[in-house]
């Protein structure tokens, strides 16, 4: 399965690294990265693929989102049907 | 399939679902109950529980499944069944709040938060079992929680049963008396329909019609808020463009709902019966029908221009969201429920939008006078002719119209009627004062217009 991970935060080093050190240790694939500084907020966005990904959809969303919260990060995962979806015919 | 990412679709997406306020308004799974006849009121209600339970038992939680992993918020998960004048058509009993109890009880079993389908439909004539289930309405809404209720008074086909309508009048009345001391809210979960639809995802009026399958899952999308967002960016442009651009919105709308509507048919092993293209808003800032009319230009809406701003978003939404689902049904279209729209309840306590100015936006959209306060002591013949006016509007145009009205209790013109959550707030607006009382009493049956006679 593929999907979208997002972070948001205020811009400070080490953001993309700890982030991607995290779904490493899931065995996660990035597939595509981008980020970008919008005014002072930082945004990233990847494709991920979870084939290899051990932890159920739920359990790794949650622990995204609890491990990003420890460094004051937003961090979403979406399947990336839904984008797919709507911008796509 | 190989997929590029795009980080600004990714990031429209995001800003849509975290800051306009797109969701899903509702999943509505809907299961036939006319194996749950039973000669006894008992013994069908027991029936009406095990079978919902049975089938419904993983709606909510596949439900907030698919919300976490598509990150789409679903506000929803409800359920509309047989209408129970068919389901308890063979109880000998005199009244059948007893069923009505049995789908709360199931409702909240199963954790939803709404079940429709304590209806009838008697746009033609009475049968005894519809008789008993009306009368039952009042003390049903009072006596459940989460049991919605609608009649089906008049249809294109059929003509207006005006029987009916005098008799809703007066219903609609008691169930404001039973549910006085919450100003009235019973009423907010009951519909007076004409031309009602099968398959409708939406409350109060939902319920699951003759022709539809044992099980269907029906998905209601919304979105005002995007639509608003995306009309700020047409300012002073004609209105091929607006109409162009709430097109394309309302399209990647009903895409999201399209994927959440196949994602639950295949999880509940239930099939897709259709999205809803409705614009649904709520009383939340930013998610108002109102203020996207306001957008087109018109300083408040309920001014001149009203009704032709509505009537090209009705139908801008309908044509980009026709082609993003396999089924469209429902009531497609823009709701413009008075209390549960922010921009509504400003407009209709600054005096601009009357009930009359409503009247008649609702021959171009969906659905009709929906969650209207008045007077607590309007009458019963107001209000029946309030509900022939409406339903002359639907048979006339083809359409569904709806009459929601809660005659508040104790409250005049001005006041404000507190419902709370989704429903929201509604300011008490003034009704006619002259009489409609010898037009109501005539009762009998308005004939069906030359149009139905199309075969």
């Amino acid at each position: 399965m593929k999907a979208i991970v997002s972070v948001y935060a205020r811009d400070a080093k080490g953001i993309t690294a700890y982030v991607t050190g995290l779904l490493a240790q899931e065995d996660i694939n990035i597939l595509d990265i981008s980020q970008t500084l919008m005014q002072e907020y930082f945004t990233m966005i990847m494709l991920v693929d979870l084939a290899d990904c051990p932890l159920p959809f739920d359990a790794l969303s949650r622990m995204l989102q609890e491990r990003g919260r420890e460094k004051s990060l937003a961090v979403h995962i979406q399947r990336q049907d839904i984008f797919d979806a709507m911008h796509r015919i | 399939m190989s997929y590029l990412m795009n980080t600004n679709e990714i990031l429209q997406t995001i800003r849509m679902i975290d800051q306009q306020h797109l969701d899903v308004r509702t999943i509505t799974l809907g299961v036939d109950l006319l194996d749950c006849a039973a000669d006894s009121a008992e013994l069908c209600a027991g029936r009406i529980y095990d079978k919902i339970c049975r089938l419904a038992r993983d709606l909510v939680p596949t439900g907030e499944a698919i919300e976490r992993e598509f990150g789409i918020p679903i506000v929803n998960k409800r359920l509309s069944v047989t209408p129970m004048a068919l389901v308890g058509a063979a109880c000998r009993d005199e009244d059948l709040v007893r069923l009505a109890l049995a789908m709360d009880a199931a409702a909240r079993e199963v954790g939803v938060n709404y079940i429709g389908g304590f209806s009838a439909l008697v746009h033609k004539g009475y049968s005894q079992s519809d008789r008993k289930l009306i009368r039952s309405i009042p003390r049903a809404l009072a006596e459940t929680e989460r049991v919605c209720a609608s009649v089906n008074v008049g249809s294109t086909r059929s003509g207006i049963n005006m029987d009916a309508v005098a008799e809703m009048g007066r219903i609609i009345k008691e169930t404001a008396r039973l549910t006085a001391d919450r100003d009235g809210l019973g009423c907010s979960k009951l519909v007076v329909f004409c031309n009602a639809v099968e398959d409708n995802p939406f409350m109060a009026g939902a319920f699951h019609g003759v022709g539809e399958a044992e099980c269907a899952v029906n998905v209601g999308v919304s979105g005002p808020g995007v639509v608003y967002e995306a009309l700020k960016e047409c300012a002073g442009m004609p209105f091929d463009a607006v109409a162009e651009t709430i097109k394309r919105t309302a399209f990647k709308v009903t895409r999201m709902g399209q994927l959440v509507a196949r994602e639950a048919s295949a999880r509940l092993g239930v099939p897709f019966g259709i999205v809803d293209l409705s614009l649904a808003p709520t009383p939340v800032k930013g998610d108002s029908v109102a203020r996207i009319l306001e957008a087109m230009g018109l300083e408040v809406c309920g001014t001149h221009g009203t009704t032709a701003a509505l009537a090209v978003l009705n139908d801008a939404v309908k044509k980009g969201g026709v082609m993003a689902s396999s089924h469209v049904g429902g009531l497609s279209g823009a709701f413009i429920p008075v209390s549960e729209d922010e921009g509504m309840i400003a407009a209709a306590r600054e005096g601009t939008l009357t009930i009359d100015k409503l009247e008649a936006m609702t021959c171009v959209c969906s659905v009709g006078l929906d969650m209207i306060a008045v007077p607590g002591d309007t009458p019963a013949e107001t209000l029946s002719a309030i509900l022939a006016d409406e339903a002359a509007i639907g048979m006339i145009n083809n359409k569904t119209t709806a009459v929601r009205l809660i005659p508040a209790p104790g409250k005049t013109a001005g006041d404000t009627v507190e419902i709370g959550g989704l429903f929201g707030e509604a300011p008490v607006m003034e009704v006619h004062k002259a009489s409609s009382a010898e037009f109501v009493a005539r009762g009998g049956r308005i004939p069906a217009p030359l149009h139905s006679l199309r075969n």
